[in-house]
């Protein structure tokens, strides 16, 4: 309550605080609904573990699961920044399948005249990778700022606009590459790129590695959260998607914010687009299909809110976890395939459920 | 503060002739208006009248088709609300434009967030222990009690939530604050707190501009009344000698029912003319 009168010390009710109380400095309830999801990843990973033993609870398996989840991360740290915005990001797979075709052309055009690639050598690669890398990250951020321009300065729903370029981005891609994997791309890139272990040592029994697109990975989620948590661009990005009449009178520019919150989704996929060339030697179409549903889901289980304005990357994290540990778990227990999306869809449901009951409790508006 | 008023220290904000048409709708028809320091002025009328299309021309957000306007004796033209805010002046909107999911420290700082020093600033990093500190001081100055400042606005109640969009205004404005019919959706308690958050940023020296409908707090709390009609002012009241009725009579034109059963029937009156006129204008 507004305790304004100087003189009503007496009648104010019994529960009016001290002038001001020190500020907390991360909101209880975000603290609460990320220990949630925590609780629920912690739960089937001893539930796994329980189950199958030492098949799932290996270092070496949980270094499988994290090298399987970091291209989803890069998507699902994305949504979270648009979802965020209370927009929505469908393209990012499309996106995804793009920039890798991109990267591959541009690197086998690069690497070497068009016999030598076919003859399988490539003098010049180390132009051409690099080459090739920007202008698979690049062609990312292309698709990302023309998401957001026509969100922007058409005034379309996001739905829509990224429904499109879902289809657009796919077409190109299967076009640029004939709907047939790129040819002649140089193997270095994955032997001494993509699957290289920048560290690798034995430690109790088990190989640790740390491969350079799980390192680049963990940095750009890293950096996503504390940008998103700590910075004005993270402070405008919640602003906007919590009342973007408001962040609009307050002076910011919510046009070029959201340019550049769709953009950062595009550049992301343009990085997953890269990686998926360099751990598997072509990105196929059909595996990426469903990757922005996948995205999504795990911002959302995460705590992310569809209606804007709430959000972590911390669980984003969570939900992008979760989902790999049902896979991981349920192929070692020897389970139908199919029970994954089953669990996982009843785990999306509860959780949002959960966390929409915990927040109404708290709320007044 | 008679004295002052009379002799009258000079306006920090003049228009005069202001016209503004919006298609066929003369919404403003040469509107004059003063705003003196240390003042509120109460700016009535039915719906329709004009009282949202002059406050946006004031504060920027429209620009007027005729008129001139003075601020701080010099004659101003302000592009955008940027512009206006720049200038030093605020406004408390009806819908509070807040950002609910933000506590209030982020609602009172948005758009001009403290940054940290050196490069973690560069790069955008926020100094929020700056900015509860200067928001703790804000409120204590303005008697506004927020119990937990981390909170989202989400979490607090109505009044509260009226108490920081006032204090934004407040901790911005140098000059002059809006203030478009900030008792609206309140209780009778929170009203209260209200008006006198109204009272003492008057008293802090900074003109307070007042849009209501509800002539017992614009009587309550106004040191002057400008009524208008149509687009135009039609009477300027001093809120000690005139009446509610006179207001009344002032925002509605001469009643058809002549002046027979006025005081509540006519507010009753007001009220229904309000809802029909509804959607008239903005």
């Amino acid at each position: 309550m507004v305790s304004a009168s100087a003189g009503r010390e007496a009648g104010q009710a019994p529960d009016s605080q001290p002038v001001a109380e020190p500020a907390t400095r991360r909101r209880p309830l975000d603290v609460l609904s990320a220990y949630f999801t925590v609780l629920i990843l912690l739960a089937l990973i001893a539930f796994f573990s329980l189950w199958t033993g030492r098949a799932f609870f290996d270092l070496g398996n949980f270094q499988n699961i994290v090298i399987d989840a970091s291209q989803l991360l890069l998507l699902a740290v994305g949504a979270t920044f648009v979802i965020i915005t209370a927009g929505v990001d469908l393209s990012v797979g499309s996106v995804l399948v793009f920039s890798a075709v991109v990267c591959a052309k541009v690197m086998v055009r690069f690497s070497g005249s068009a016999e030598e690639v076919t003859r399988y050598e490539f003098p010049t690669q180390s132009v051409g990778i690099p080459l090739g890398i920007a202008a698979g990250v690049l062609s990312g951020l292309a698709w990302g700022v023309l998401n957001g321009l026509l969100v922007t300065k058409l005034k379309m729903p996001s739905f829509i606009v990224t429904l499109g370029t879902l289809g657009m981005a796919l077409g190109f891609a299967q076009l640029l590459s004939k709907g047939v994997n790129v040819p002649n791309v140089p193997p270095a890139i994955q032997s001494e790129i993509g699957l290289r272990e920048l560290v690798g040592f034995d430690f109790a029994g088990d190989r640790i590695r740390l491969q350079l697109p799980v390192l680049i990975a963990i940095v750009v989620t890293v950096a996503c959260g504390v940008a998103l948590a700590r910075t004005r661009f993270g402070r405008y990005t919640y602003a906007i998607g919590s009342n973007a009449a408001a962040a609009r009178r307050a002076g910011i520019d919510v046009d070029r914010h959201l340019i550049k919150v769709y953009g950062l989704s595009g550049l992301l996929a343009g990085i997953a687009g890269v990686f998926d060339l360099f751990r598997f030697g072509n990105a196929s179409v059909a595996t990426h299909s469903a990757d922005n549903l996948a995205a999504i889901s795990a911002a959302v289980i995460g705590g992310t809110s569809l209606f804007g304005g709430l959000g972590t990357v911390f669980g984003s994290v969570i939900g992008t976890f979760i989902p790999a540990v049902v896979r991981n778990g349920t192929v070692i227990a020897r389970v139908q395939p199919f029970w994954q999306q089953v669990v996982i869809g009843a785990i999306l449901i509860v959780a949002v459920f959960l966390d929409q009951r915990r927040r109404r409790a708290e709320e007044r508006m | 503060m008679d004295a002052e008023r009379n002799g009258g220290p000079a306006p920090v904000l003049r228009a005069s002739g202001i016209v503004k048409q919006f298609g066929a709708v003369r919404a403003l028809d040469g509107v004059d208006i003063e705003v003196r320091p240390r003042e509120v002025v109460a700016l009535i009328g039915d719906n329709g009248a004009g009282k949202s299309t002059l406050v946006n021309v004031l504060t920027g957000v429209f620009r007027p088709d005729d008129g001139q306007m003075m601020f701080d004796g010099r004659p101003v033209s302000f592009a955008s609300p940027q512009a206006a805010r720049t200038a030093g002046i605020e406004t408390v909107y009806q819908d509070l434009a807040i950002a609910p999911h933000l506590d209030p420290v982020a609602n009172i700082f948005l758009g001009r967030e403290y940054r940290t020093p050196g490069p973690l600033g560069g790069l955008g990093f926020l100094d929020r222990r700056r900015m509860v500190r200067e928001t703790e001081r804000q409120l204590a100055q303005l008697k506004v009690r927020i119990p937990g400042l981390g909170r989202r606005m989400t979490t607090l109640s109505g009044g509260q939530r009226q108490g920081v969009a006032v204090a934004r205004a407040v901790m911005w404005a140098s000059k002059v604050v809006f203030m478009d019919e900030p008792t609206a959706a309140l209780g009778v308690a929170q009203t209260g707190q209200v008006l006198q958050l109204v009272r003492q940023v008057r008293d802090t020296g900074i003109p307070v501009v007042f849009i209501s409908h509800n002539m017992p707090h614009v009587f309550e709390v106004a040191d002057r009344i400008v009524v208008l009609r149509l687009g135009r002012v039609v009477r300027e009241l001093d809120p000690r000698t005139a009446t509610i009725d006179e207001a009344v009579l002032a925002m509605t034109g001469s009643l058809a029912s002549g002046r027979v059963g006025l005081g509540d029937g006519a507010m009753a009156n007001a009220g229904s003319g309000a809802a029909e006129g509804r959607g008239a204008r903005g």
